[in-house]
């Protein structure tokens, strides 16, 4: 077909969309390219969308979109064989606008997002894979597809192909990632009737509760469970590094069935009726892990540059400002007329002066610190609710006795001395 | 496995997705030898989240058809003895919710 656009986009998560909607809007003649069905049928969360990126693409997008229950409380539950310490926070700020976050479907949520960029006047082309990058001269400038005559060129080509990212890597842009940078993710869409939701998870009306489990959830993997409320349904997933499930040997699968039958988390899913079930990466290696994001001719967004904040669940929103920012230097360099790396690197500026840049650099070693020493999620949490059950429990024994029946069972000095260096260290990894 | 609830098995599992199967594989092994000698736990047919690679005796059965194109045996291969493509455009995994 060798035709040529401005810009071609390639996949329709947020953070492709967010590129294609922003340059449709600014008047760029731009295809997106999506190798599923539909966009989203391919693409796995959680489930939080934070509002805030996407409202600066669409302002009020929450009135229109898919999206589930505006979440007004955060738990976080660590856990432990047989019991749990919970932390949490509700606001009923976060139940007004603007809000702060939303839980959303994704197969429904991105087909919505493309569709507004569609309306823009962006071209959608589903059910079509890009197989490499067209490079002449050390610059890219097409794609192949496994379409029959499926070349299609274009001045800038965006690479929004994801956690696996085979684009970029064909580019040279990044090695192949390693088990220690990803986490494997599974995840079941439990089916609950919006009322007994309400009641089981203390909420009004459309209101939505989230709650992250930490400890016995992942068998001391670092990774968490998490237990999330739509409008009537629930996502119960477990993701942890994909090197610490091979090193355990454990079956993901096997793991989400630990955590749906744990005693602290049975109740909440009692009476559902499964949906779906999921697995996808989650690229978890960070700052350290970004490839190359800029190239003549090339641009990296999104999870395919590692762009996942995992201490804080957030992706999907810096997908979407590293897409818009992306389209802004793009629309710079049309401009411009020059869409060489030099050009195009005001995106990799501005997206590293940006909160994503600064969150993924203030993060950097936090992944690496966690795995590497995975007491914090073996011994820690364990001990933190034996303390708990042993000051809670009321047996006759005095207070002061207790305490130091707790003070002994941290261990020796030796013990006491590596917790507190261990808690410096976090706190090191996480200021 | 007669006392695990209902749904708690891969089988099950999988039952509830929707897959528009191609007539080729997207994944292959490039060297059964490698998985016969130097991989005794055949560690893709432990961590991939499908349970599409399954080993038998000589060979790997690879029932691409149920892949969720996670990637995870690609990067997870202690060998990097998988050759991981996604399947035809419009094919494999159609996630319809999460």
């Amino acid at each position: 077909m060798a035709e040529k656009f401005d810009v071609i986009v390639v996949g329709a998560g947020p953070a492709g969309t967010a590129c294609a909607y922003t340059l449709a809007k600014a008047g760029v003649d731009v295809l997106l390219i999506e190798r599923g069905e539909y966009p989203g049928s391919k693409n796995v969360m959680g489930g939080v969308l934070y509002r805030k990126m996407m409202d600066d693409i669409i302002p009020g997008f929450y009135k229109e979109a898919p999206v589930e229950r505006p979440i007004v409380e955060q738990r976080f539950m660590m856990l432990d064989a047989e019991s749990a310490v919970t932390f949490s926070y509700k606001g009923m700020e976060w139940a007004q606008e603007p809000y702060n976050n939303f839980t959303v479907l994704r197969a429904k949520f991105d087909q919505w997002f493309a569709d507004q960029a569609v309306k823009q006047g962006a071209l959608l082309i589903n059910e079509t894979v890009v197989t490499e990058c067209i490079v002449e001269n050390g610059k890219v400038i097409g794609v192949r597809t496994d379409r029959p005559d499926g070349d299609v060129y274009a001045d800038v080509v965006v690479l929004a192909d994801g956690v696996n990212s085979l684009l970029a890597k064909s580019l040279g842009f990044h090695k192949e990632f390693r088990p220690d940078e990803v986490a494997l993710a599974v995840m079941e869409v439990l089916k609950l009737d919006k009322k007994i939701i309400e009641d089981r998870f203390n909420l009004e009306g459309d209101q939505g509760c989230t709650i992250e489990i930490f400890g016995d959830s992942t068998k001391g993997i670092l990774g968490t469970a998490w237990l999330y409320t739509n409008k009537d349904s629930l996502n119960i997933g477990v993701g942890a590094m994909l090197s610490g499930l091979i090193k355990a040997k454990i079956k993901p699968y096997e793991l989400l069935e630990y955590v749906k039958q744990h005693p602290m988390i049975r109740p909440y899913i009692q009476g559902t009726e499964q949906q779906e079930y999921l697995a996808h990466l989650i690229p978890e290696g960070g700052y350290n892990s970004m490839p190359r994001i800029v190239g003549d001719g090339v641009v990296v967004v999104g999870d395919a540059a590692q762009m996942v904040n995992a201490i804080h669940r957030e992706g999907s929103n810096m997908a979407m400002t590293s897409g818009v920012m992306a389209a802004e230097a793009i629309v710079r360099a049309k401009e411009a007329g020059d869409f060489s790396r030099t050009m195009l690197d005001s995106y990799r500026v501005n997206l590293m002066n940006s909160f994503v840049g600064e969150d993924l650099k203030k993060y950097k070693d936090a992944t690496h610190h966690f795995e590497k020493y995975p007491h914090y999620f073996e011994k820690y949490i364990p001990l933190m609710n034996k303390a708990a059950s042993q000051m809670f429990t009321v047996d006759g024994t005095p207070k002061r006795e207790k305490q130091k029946k707790i003070w002994k069972d941290i261990g020796g000095a030796g013990d006491k001395f590596k917790i507190a260096r261990d808690l410096l260290a976090a706190w090191k990894v996480m200021k | 496995m007669s006392n695990q609830p209902k749904g708690a098995t891969i089988e099950e599992k999988q039952y509830l997705i929707r897959f528009k199967a191609n007539t080729e594989s997207h994944l292959h092994v490039l060297d059964t030898d490698i998985c016969m000698t130097k991989c005794p736990d055949k560690l893709c047919t432990i961590f991939c989240p499908a349970e599409v690679y399954k080993w038998e005796e000589i060979r790997m059965h690879v029932g691409y058809e149920g892949c969720h194109e996670c990637g995870s045996c690609r990067i997870g291969c202690p060998y990097q003895n998988i050759k991981w493509e996604y399947p035809k455009g419009g094919h494999g995994i159609i996630f319809r919710l999460g």
